[in-house]
């Protein structure tokens, strides 16, 4: 902490502190204000076969990485010691899982991506935050499948366990480590900024619909029956006597 | 026993003519909104025909509605939950809006605003997806009144099995319309279909409904509904549906379609049904059973054990007494004429039909017809079987025999009361040869030919401690046309092209300001919000 310069600070302190808390707040006041806007938006109606492939492809590649970093970031090197894994097993299965995982994550994107652009119906359904978003996504993804494939599969290896995961994990307990963080190359730290912005941008967009993931439809009724609840005014978007704005929407 | 109400429909197709007044207003009313395009919670269908969306009936290829799996359990055609989220990210039983149409509409402004010239200026077509130019392929109705048949109507699912046998020559072809709503089924698949538990069957009713702030828009239920009656709204990426007009059904009123009906086809009640038999009834192992099989869910209002439980379940008193009077059970239970629309999907649903004896009756007439000859008409329903087994596939599951029962019953009313009014000898054998009594005959003419509106329509109100939420499912609970640049605000409506554009900048008091002849500039009221400024309004003081 000591020679941190006010930049830096920002940057590892500052910037991740605003975005967490816009985040948190963002995602409160949308969902009391906008449940009607809550959707993934989808625009299979609209185009079906490049979705066939991209989209399942991105999402299922998105969950791989979301799982290697939980395991990579939050879960400490002493823990992955402790229980026996030498840190080469680990190196190599990181760089062999992550590399799979970049693979369906870039091809998955590319897929979406040119779909976004090129298919006038699905262009037509686009809101600005959607460009946004998907810029962010490109750079967090090129920025993080950059160091995964040439740095730890075919490079010499990057140790981020000791710099970026110490600093990231510290920013929950209040003391974030910004050294480690200042020290580590900079792809990384374009990579976690990156993040920081899409945590910012989440609330607001049609990300939100990942908090949706219906996993309640395992073990539910299949029929669903609901009384014409009698308490309760109805809690439809405008009726509250101010006006309704959609979200993320282009319309 | 556990007894629930459920309001359902009858229609007498023989009476629909085709005219889509239903579909109209049904559309002026629910879905006159951007991103509703191509929604039609209520649509009619030339038979023999593709249907709306193309083929929908195919579950071979849609995966709608619900199976019995290998031990004759129940389960979702399209597979199991664990299955449906596996495949949330990409739905492959999901229509294509190409298979409803790309909906459009047309540059009408180049009409009015094309300068003179010798030219005459001509509206292009406009994508309500893209705001662009579009050439039309399909819409709803393209294969209306049998137009294209030859070429479409020979992919009509419900001809399997009668390839051979149907002709597309004009000469011998047969046609009947079919209205469709959502069929608000006992067993209904889209709610099943729906992760996010954001579809619901309302208790008290029976009618089933999206909850728009719950909706997550994962399209399970467009697949999932094997009539494809849900639908996708492209504009706010949620699914929406027939709503059974409840704001209209709760304040004791009919449907605006059945409101509408020129032909006063439609019929409106309340069934009584035991909750506890409903999935029994749906495993039934012989698809064409499920006709009887629902039969028997339903339960006799008239029979007091029935009406204790009923008021042990918390059902209203009028309620009971509007079931009593129900002309859906009339039809469909005590009479036996009404008969579900593609029993072998297994959700059995609410929305019945009186199949059409005109296709029957043409032929009939052509072959010479005998009113006093009715045994005459039942020969001629017999040889006829091609109407006869297209309208089993529709109704039965494929059992010629109960189709065939209710169209000699039907011309059996025709013939017996033809005979009373003309004052002519009343073959007093004929009702029971269709297994009814002369009250019977008379009960069936009163309610199938006189059709008051009393009889047709028997809505018990929901109850007043329940007002206040009478409201609307969607956003707009204010008129359709005082919208931003709306007609009611001076714009060009909802409808207009410049809806399909995102985001149209504020024009602001350029528009609202004119030079008039006197040379002096005026302020337009036409399209003042009553509250911003009105530049020009009155005349500058004169010098005096």
């Amino acid at each position: 902490m000591t020679n941190a310069s006010t930049g830096e600070l920002f940057l590892w302190v500052g910037l991740p502190y605003l975005a967490l808390g816009i985040f948190v707040v963002g995602h409160i006041w949308r969902w009391r204000y906008d449940q009607f806007g809550w959707t993934s938006r989808s625009t299979q109606l609209q185009e079906r076969k490049l979705l066939k492939w991209g989209s399942p492809i991105f999402h299922y590649g998105t969950f791989a990485a979301i799982g290697g970093h939980v395991i990579g970031v939050l879960i400490p090197e002493s823990v992955t010691r402790a229980i026996g894994i030498p840190e080469n097993v680990y190196r190599w299965f990181s760089a062999g899982a992550g590399t799979l995982a970049a693979v369906l994550v870039i091809g998955g994107v590319i897929v979406l991506a040119t779909r976004r652009l090129t298919v006038p119906r699905v262009r037509a359904t686009t809101a600005s935050v959607d460009y946004l978003a998907l810029v962010l996504l490109l750079i967090v993804i090129l920025t993080g499948v950059a160091p995964t494939v040439g740095v730890n599969m075919f490079g010499h290896g990057y140790d981020y366990r000791s710099t970026v995961a110490p600093w990231f994990r510290g920013l929950f307990i209040g003391s974030p480590d910004v050294t480690a963080i200042s020290t580590a190359p900079v792809i990384y730290q374009v990579h976690a900024t990156a993040a920081w912005m899409i945590w910012i941008v989440w609330p607001f967009s049609r990300l939100v619909h990942a908090w949706s993931y219906p996993l309640w439809y395992l073990w539910r009724p299949y029929v669903v029956y609901r009384s014409r609840d009698t308490s309760r005014r109805p809690s439809e978007p405008g009726t509250g006597g101010r006006k309704w704005r959609k979200i993320g929407a282009p319309y | 026993m556990r007894v629930m109400a459920n309001v359902a429909m009858v229609m007498n197709l023989d009476k629909c003519i085709g005219c889509h007044t239903c579909s109209v207003t049904c559309k002026q009313v629910w879905t006159n909104r951007p991103g509703t395009e191509y929604v039609y919670f209520n649509n009619v269908e030339t038979k023999p025909g593709v249907g709306y969306p193309k083929r929908y009936e195919d579950q071979e290829q849609w995966h709608g509605g619900w199976t019995l799996d290998r031990r004759g359990r129940l389960q979702l055609r399209a597979g199991g939950r664990v299955k449906k989220l596996a495949q949330l990210f990409y739905n492959p039983d999901l229509p294509s809006i190409d298979d409803y149409g790309d909906p459009w509409t047309y540059d009408y402004q180049t009409l009015i605003q094309a300068p003179l010239g010798t030219h005459n200026p001509s509206a292009r077509s406009i994508s309500a997806l893209t705001g662009k130019g579009m050439d039309v392929k399909w819409g709803s109705n393209f294969d209306d009144d049998l137009a294209g048949a030859p070429e479409h109507a020979v992919d009509d699912p419900d001809l399997i099995g009668l390839e051979d046998r149907v002709r597309m020559e004009f000469e011998q072809v047969f046609m009947f319309y079919l209205p469709r709503i959502c069929e608000h089924c006992l067993n209904p698949s889209c709610v099943a279909s729906c992760p996010s538990g954001a579809m619901y069957k309302r208790e008290e009713d029976g009618i089933v409904l999206v909850d728009q702030d719950r909706c997550r828009g994962w399209r399970m239920c467009v697949s999932g509904c094997p009539y494809k009656k849900v639908y996708f709204n492209h504009r706010t990426g949620k699914a929406e549906k027939c709503t059974f007009c409840f704001p209209r059904i709760e304040a004791g009123q009919p449907t605006v379609c059945s409101e509408t009906c020129v032909g006063r086809l439609r019929y409106l009640g309340l069934m009584l049904y035991d909750a506890d038999r409903v999935l029994d009834a749906a495993a039934t192992p012989d698809e064409q059973d499920l006709y009887e099989a629902q039969l028997g869910v339903f339960l006799d209002p008239h029979d007091p054990a029935v009406q204790a439980e009923a008021a042990a379940a918390g059902i209203p008193h009028d309620w009971i007494a509007a079931a009593q009077r129900s002309p859906v059970y009339e039809l469909a239970v005590r009479h036996r004429v009404a008969l579900p629309l593609h029993p072998e999907y297994r959700t059995l649903p609410m929305v019945w039909y009186i199949p059409p004896l005109s296709p029957v009756a043409d032929v009939v007439h052509a072959a010479g017809y005998d009113p006093n000859d009715p045994d005459k008409v039942f020969a001629t329903i017999d040889s006829l079987r091609i109407p006869i087994d297209y309208l089993a596939n529709l109704f039965t599951a494929g059992a010629a025999e109960t189709v065939r029962a209710v169209l000699r019953k039907l011309a059996a009313i025709r013939a017996y009361m033809r005979a009373a009014q003309l004052g002519l000898d009343r073959d007093e054998d004929l009702p029971g040869s269709v297994g009814a009594t002369p009250d019977d005959i008379d009960d069936l003419y009163r309610l199938l030919a006189i059709a008051k509106y009393e009889d047709r329509y028997v809505i018990p109100p929901a109850h007043a401690e329940d007002a206040g939420r009478l409201m609307g499912q969607h956003e707009q609970l204010f008129c359709s046309l005082d919208t931003d640049g709306g007609p009611g605000m001076g714009g060009a409506g909802p409808h207009g092209i410049a809806s399909y554009r995102p985001s149209q900048p504020d024009t602001g008091h350029a528009d609202q300001t004119f030079r008039a002849d006197d040379g002096r500039s005026h302020f337009n009221l036409l399209g003042w919000d009553g509250r911003g400024s009105a530049p020009n309004l009155f005349p500058e003081p004169g010098p005096s």
